[in-house]
């Protein structure tokens, strides 16, 4: 991306001494943003190695002045959370067992659905994709009875499982919406010469179309991570208790309300909870923003 | 599910090998079909089943008998309701006006040609990879007057310094504010970024030699180019604005009082605390009316833009 910066330098019609002038300024404007932006960041962190009675004399904001980890280990595995103490460790692999296997699931369908949507097209397969990817706009307020009703003679309320169905069936929007507009730009060419060759359906989907396909699925699958693992409306409203994934634990354990809030310790549980959509983001940002920008412009 | 190639060396055979012939060839269609079924249910019934329970007389369990717009009536009687919508504008309006002027501001910053662009890039849009749940329970504490930034700016010396906003009702809605900007504007930022390179830097050259200044180069070159990602994240924005539920559960729960309330909370509250499902449903039919509000225009504008580009080839 930054070999790619503007050949041409907006500044530099004024002048050096007007062109450097104006850089302090852009920094400045940069530094004060850049504290805006990280000062959630730096709180959480921060007071996650601090003392309970230092952060109550003192606030949330302040360089650490005792250090001790204890924080974590009591956000794991001891905090009471609704009358059970087992901390967030059981609502944290809720969220694994639910995301690895939606995610991988929606992904799996919408490469699919994209490649015959592309490449096998037929008389209103069209219209289909257009209507398909409606359920992209539709808000999960106008699913939550109907999922709740199925869900209930389904006898899965409350379980990852259920959670699992929801997510896979909202998920085929986005993610035949991603996979159907990259491959649309696989030249059909290939696709008429493996079929002169005598390759069908499902050899031309493995010979040809998943070894393009990385890309794509990457950026489909980061986008379905990090949605999933932070969704919270179906979480809330689909499981309860020690059955929720950490997203929607994470508000009873914060918005206790009757007790003195433990900071230290909810600033860990905070952050175990943002944990892992962070680290995609930090290692696969390239991606994650391809994706975000696709997802957003089409 | 056997491969196409093995069978249609055996077309034209035997009567049912044919009719495997002719299966496989809707292979497609049939690989598609759970999909199809799957999307339009969710998609369209779950919307008209919805529809239909708002105008039901259900209370805590669907029932169908139908009572017509009554549910609609008291909704819009409901001061929750109306406090909830009016807040929507407000917050929508701000939220994204804020994430449109910071996110365009950035992305013009970063343009100059700074140096460590990957750094300030990565720094304003990792609130993106954050749940609305973590941001609003960190911005929650930070809003605390007793342990946040007021708690912090009276130990540096000023002591009786006031940041109250979120014990008070008139402003509260304004810490939503500042926290949905927080997390939407990097995005913005993003999308403007891209923009931004994509001029044409040839006209710009031209201005530059014309002697224009770069006041003047944005505002009449590089802005009025960039149009369509302006309305692009618009939409987007409002659209998030709209759908906002966990941002303000986890920062205020829809109060002081109920200073706060958004459409969608007061949905969540009619369905699953209350028991009032049809006055819950008719307020998710607002919800999507409002969506359609944005989205019915966006895909108009979007179709009369393809059709004059392919008009201009």
């Amino acid at each position: 991306m930054a070999s790619a910066v503007a050949a041409y330098d907006p500044l530099a019609t004024s002048g050096a001494r007007r062109r450097a002038g104006a850089m302090v300024f852009v920094y400045a404007l940069l530094v004060v943003f850049a504290g805006y932006y990280l000062l959630p960041l730096a709180v959480i962190v921060l007071n996650t190695f601090r003392d309970l009675p230092e952060i109550q004399r003192t606030g949330l904001i302040g360089l650490p002045s005792s250090f001790s980890l204890s924080a974590w280990p009591e956000a794991w595995a001891h905090y009471c959370v609704g009358g059970t103490c087992a901390g967030i460790s059981r609502n944290f692999w809720n969220s694994v067992e639910l995301v690895i296997p939606a995610t991988i699931i929606s992904t799996a369908i919408g490469a699919l659905n994209g490649y015959i949507l592309s490449k096998w097209r037929f008389r209103g397969s069209e219209f289909i994709f257009g209507a398909m990817t409606l359920g992209v706009f539709v808000p999960g307020q106008m699913s939550l009875l109907p999922w709740a009703f199925i869900l209930g003679k389904l006898g899965l309320t409350n379980t990852i499982a259920g959670l699992v169905l929801v997510h896979c069936v909202q998920g085929i929007s986005f993610t035949t919406l991603f996979c159907r507009n990259y491959y649309v730009n696989i030249p059909d060419d290939l696709i008429k010469a493996a079929r002169i060759d005598g390759a069908g359906f499902w050899r031309i989907f493995r010979k040809i179309i998943l070894p393009l396909s990385p890309p794509i699925l990457i950026v489909t699958v980061i986008w379905q991570f990090t949605g999933i693992w932070n969704e919270f409306l179906f979480a809330v409203v689909f499981s309860s208790g020690e059955g929720q994934p950490i997203t929607a634990a994470l508000i009873a354990l914060t918005g206790g309300g009757t007790s003195v809030h433990q900071y230290n310790v909810e600033a860990a549980a905070v952050l175990i909870a943002a944990l892992p959509p962070l680290l995609v983001y930090f290692f696969g940002g390239r991606y994650f923003i391809r994706g975000l920008t696709q997802g957003a412009i089409k | 599910m056997s491969s196409t190639s093995i069978l249609a060396g055996s077309a034209g055979g035997a009567p049912r090998s044919r009719w495997l012939w002719r299966i496989t060839e809707y292979v497609p269609q049939i690989m598609l079909a759970p999909s199809v079924l799957f999307s339009f249910v969710y998609v369209f019934g779950f919307t008209a089943w919805t529809f239909y329970i708002s105008l039901s007389n259900s209370s805590l369990l669907p029932t169908y008998d139908f009572v017509g717009f009554e549910h609609y009536a008291s909704l819009w009687e409901n001061r929750r309701w109306v406090v909830a919508y009016t807040n929507l504008f407000l917050f929508g309006s701000l939220y994204v006006i804020g994430g449109v002027a910071i996110g365009l501001l950035l992305a013009i910053l970063i343009d100059q040609r700074v140096k460590g662009e990957s750094i300030w890039r990565t720094i304003y849009l990792y609130p993106l990879a954050v749940s609305f749940v973590v941001t609003g329970t960190v911005w929650n504490w930070l809003f605390s007057p007793t342990s946040g930034i007021q708690a912090f700016v009276r130990t540096l010396g000023w002591t009786d310094f006031r940041f109250d906003w979120i014990t008070d009702r008139n402003f509260a809605i304004y810490t939503v504010v500042i926290t949905g900007i927080w997390q939407a504007s990097g995005f913005a930022m993003a999308l403007f970024l891209a923009g931004l390179r994509s001029v044409d830097h040839d006209l710009i050259k031209a201005a530059q030699i014309d002697g224009a200044g770069m006041r003047r180069i944005y505002w009449r070159i590089v802005l009025p180019a960039i149009r369509p990602i302006f309305i692009a994240v618009i939409v987007i924005l409002l659209q998030y604005a709209i759908k906002t539920f966990d941002l303000v559960v986890a920062l205020t729960v829809g109060g002081p009082g109920i200073a706060t309330t958004m459409p969608a909370i007061v949905v969540y509250d009619f369905m699953f605390q209350r028991g009032q499902i049809a006055e819950g449903a008719a307020a998710a039919i607002m919800i999507l009316i409002a969506l359609f509000g944005v989205l019915v225009p966006y895909g108009f504008w979007a179709w009369w833009r393809t059709r004059r580009e392919a008009a201009r080839g």
